[in-house]
């Protein structure tokens, strides 16, 4: 009897000092793990898509793999838990993974109530939708009376609605909870139209059986900055992913790529560059990272640009033009604050 | 005195029956305590994580759309009601999943036993194939071959007014008119008769003998005044017809697929674990009383209904209720084929716009809870009244 009193107390308290760790410092658990958790998708190709040897690649996953360089020179030290839309901010608030960069829209309600902040933009995105070339649908506000097909727990279910509503349109929810079966719902005509941001419109048009059938209709009905999410309240770990992102845009602007960055640190003099670069005093320190965490992350994974070419770029089966992405000196709206 | 004292705490103490309640109220206590402190805990760390608590989510707009809703819903309703759209969703799939599940397997449980070498060999393929797969696999075929195999909505399969395409089977909705309340007294009225009809025709045969159709003239009477209530008040329904339209048919009333594939899913896979369940229950009774009851000049269909089955119906309740249970709960995995249940709406949309898991984890319990403990009372009811009244 005493015994099993005993037991249950020893239990609650392992079961209350559990529930605490998640409020720890990420940063000293990711180090002495030696790798980061990372939360991805279940397979968006150029965003985080893992192929028959379970390699992942892609721009969120390229996130992960920068914030790793930036840690500890590794980029390979990431370890990927592909979630679904509806499981991704669970797993993060239950500390189950350390990150969570899985082409997640910055919103709101999702900054300031579900315990989670967001780091920096890595894709500027917008909604979209996508329909069969033989309906001879031209605009979104032809889509009066369409059945549409969606993934679960996503904004894009709200912004679907708000667009409907706005436009006096009726249509048909067909609200799926993976975006595989999402997807299959549509190509098996069970709707007329899939919606998702454009950048997954593009993604899940490459993975149909005929993509040239299918064509996206021109609208944008939202805007969808994403960028990866980590918990809200550790300050200095937020800092680490969000200066992971920002590096690889200021190196793209100042024309560091992982190919030239060694020949850079040794030969450049401007002090911009080498204070960047960890040729000079150590930017590192009030991170809590080395004095090479920059110079890591664009040996290992590269610069803003190469990553953008590299997993979604015009040469890639996804194919999207760099538009809004581009740098703001190029037209674009990718602008980090600088490393100084 | 302190003597006294001491010696009385001590007997007191050496009295089993208040040792026990001492050591009750103990374990209550921890229990208390522990319960108080995990609560406070949890909601300390929500705090300190900044993650919202409490049920106020539930009169913001939801703002969402849901396929299937049995009663008014549009995006501009709250999270409450989505909720309860979604409670009878669920509600609706159980009940009837669980009617036709019994159906299919009453008729299939008999098959197997059949003397007809074909039927009983269908019927064993049919239970071993079904009940060995998982569910959601069949779940996914259903949906799936549904859908591969209906044509596109331009292409459409038309009786009449009724549409059948990829999108659902289409029918004409009849929207009752002024003087459609006379069918619905008449509806009343035929039912209050046939109830007194069949309660005379119980206490005429245990004082007579005698046997009066009441079942079949029951059925009859609920048609005939109906029919009379519909004709003397000039059949107030109309019907708003499914038409084509540029995407899709409109209008009229829509039975959508992922209801359908869910449904039989649910109803097929269930329906093979319960015909083995009839098959025992039959098999229980001993084959004794099949022949005590035909020398007694029994027809066949009387052996089997007023002998067989009632004994049969003991063994066969209570392995039936976990059953009924089963299904109902399955029925959750009906969200992964778009069906808006409970699991797909609250713990899959509510749950991802407003991120408070635990209030919409614990409303799902809560239902799944309450649903399950209602079919249990009612199977509990069904059981003691068929169980063996001993004299």
């Amino acid at each position: 009897m005493k015994s099993n009193v005993g037991k249950l107390l020893s239990t609650a308290a392992i079961a209350a000092t559990i529930s605490t760790g998640a409020a720890a410092a990420t940063l000293d658990d990711v180090k002495s793990k030696g790798f980061i958790q990372c939360g991805v998708s279940q397979g968006v190709p150029g965003f985080s898509n893992a192929d028959v040897n379970g390699n992942w690649s892609g721009i969120d996953v390229d996130a992960c793999r920068a914030t790793a360089a930036a840690i500890f020179g590794d980029a390979q030290a990431v370890k990927f838990t592909p979630l679904s839309a509806k499981e991704r901010f669970t797993a993060l608030q239950s500390g189950e993974i350390d990150m969570l960069s899985r082409n997640t829209t910055w919103t709101y309600t999702r900054d300031t109530s579900l315990g989670l902040d967001f780091t920096a933009v890595n894709f500027y995105d917008g909604q979209g939708f996508m329909a069969r070339k033989d309906l001879g649908v031209e605009s979104a506000l032809d889509l009066d009376g369409a059945t549409v097909c969606t993934e679960q727990g996503t904004t894009t279910e709200l912004n679907m609605a708000d667009f409907f509503r706005k436009h006096k349109m009726n249509y048909v929810p067909v609200i799926v909870q993976k975006a595989d079966e999402a997807l299959a719902a549509y190509a098996s005509g069970r709707c007329d139209v899939f919606t998702t941001d454009k950048s997954g419109l593009a993604a899940h048009r490459s993975k149909l059986s005929d993509p040239n059938a299918h064509v996206i209709l021109p609208e944008t009905i939202s805007k969808e900055p994403l960028g990866p999410v980590v918990r809200h309240g550790d300050n200095q770990w937020k800092d680490i992913v969000t200066w992971a992102m920002f590096v690889q845009v200021n190196a793209e602007e100042m024309g560091i790529s992982s190919k030239n960055v060694a020949k850079i640190k040794s030969e450049s003099n401007d002090p911009g560059i080498r204070r960047l670069l960890g040729a000079e005093g150590n930017m590192g320190e009030s991170l809590g990272l080395g004095a090479d965490w920059a110079y890591n992350i664009i040996a290992e994974v590269g610069n803003y640009g190469e990553v953008f070419e590299r997993n979604v770029g015009p040469n890639t089966p996804v194919g999207l033009p760099r538009g809004i992405n581009n740098l703001w000196t190029e037209g674009g709206v990718m602008y980090a604050p600088p490393v100084r | 005195m302190s003597d006294q004292n001491s010696s009385s705490i001590k007997n007191f103490l050496n009295d089993a029956g208040n040792r026990a309640l001492i050591f009750q109220a103990l374990l209550l206590a921890v229990v208390v305590f522990v319960g108080y402190y995990l609560f406070s805990n949890l909601q300390a760390n929500l705090a300190d994580q900044g993650i919202s608590t409490g049920f106020e989510f539930l009169n913001q707009p939801a703002g969402f759309p849901v396929l299937i809703h049995l009663i008014e819903y549009t995006e501009a309703n709250t999270y409450g009601r989505a909720f309860v759209v979604a409670l009878i969703n669920t509600v609706v799939i159980s009940l009837l999943g669980i009617a036709l599940a019994t159906f299919i397997g009453v008729v299939m449980g008999l098959a197997r036993l059949s003397n007809n070498w074909l039927v009983a060999r269908l019927a064993t393929v049919y239970v071993e194939t079904l009940r060995n797969i998982p569910l959601l696999l069949q779940m996914f075929f259903w949906y799936f071959a549904v859908l591969a195999t209906l044509p596109i909505p331009k292409n459409s399969i038309i009786f009449g007014d009724f549409f059948l395409n990829k999108r659902g089977v289409y029918s004409p909705n009849p929207i009752a008119q002024d003087g459609f309340g006379i069918v619905i007294a008449g509806f009343i009225l035929s039912i209050i008769a046939s109830i007194a009809l069949i309660v005379w025709a119980k206490k005429r045969q245990t004082r007579t003998g005698l046997w009066f159709p009441a079942y079949w003239a029951s059925f009859g009477t609920i048609i005939v005044i109906t029919f009379l209530a519909l004709v003397v008040s000039g059949f107030p329904i109309e019907f708003d017809l499914p038409q084509k339209s540029r995407f899709n048919v409109t209008g009229g009333m829509v039975l959508p697929p992922e209801f359908v594939a869910v449904l039989v899913a649910l109803s097929t896979y269930t329906g093979a674990f319960i015909a083995e369940i009839v098959r025992a229950g039959i098999l229980s009774v001993n084959w004794g009383q099949t022949e005590a009851a035909r020398s007694l000049g029994l027809k066949d269909s009387l052996t089997q209904r007023l002998i067989v089955l009632p004994q049969a119906l003991r063994v066969i309740i209570p392995p039936l209720t976990s059953q009924f249970l089963n299904l109902a709960k399955n029925s959750s995995l009906g969200a992964a084929i778009a069906y808006p249940e409970l699991v797909a709406v609250v713990m899959g949309t509510t749950l991802n716009q407003t991120g408070q898991a635990i209030e919409n984890i614990g409303l799902c319990m809560l239902v799944y809870g309450t649903l399950s403990l209602s079919i249990s009372m009612f199977m509990n009811w069904y059981n003691k009244k068929m169980s063996l009244i001993e004299r």
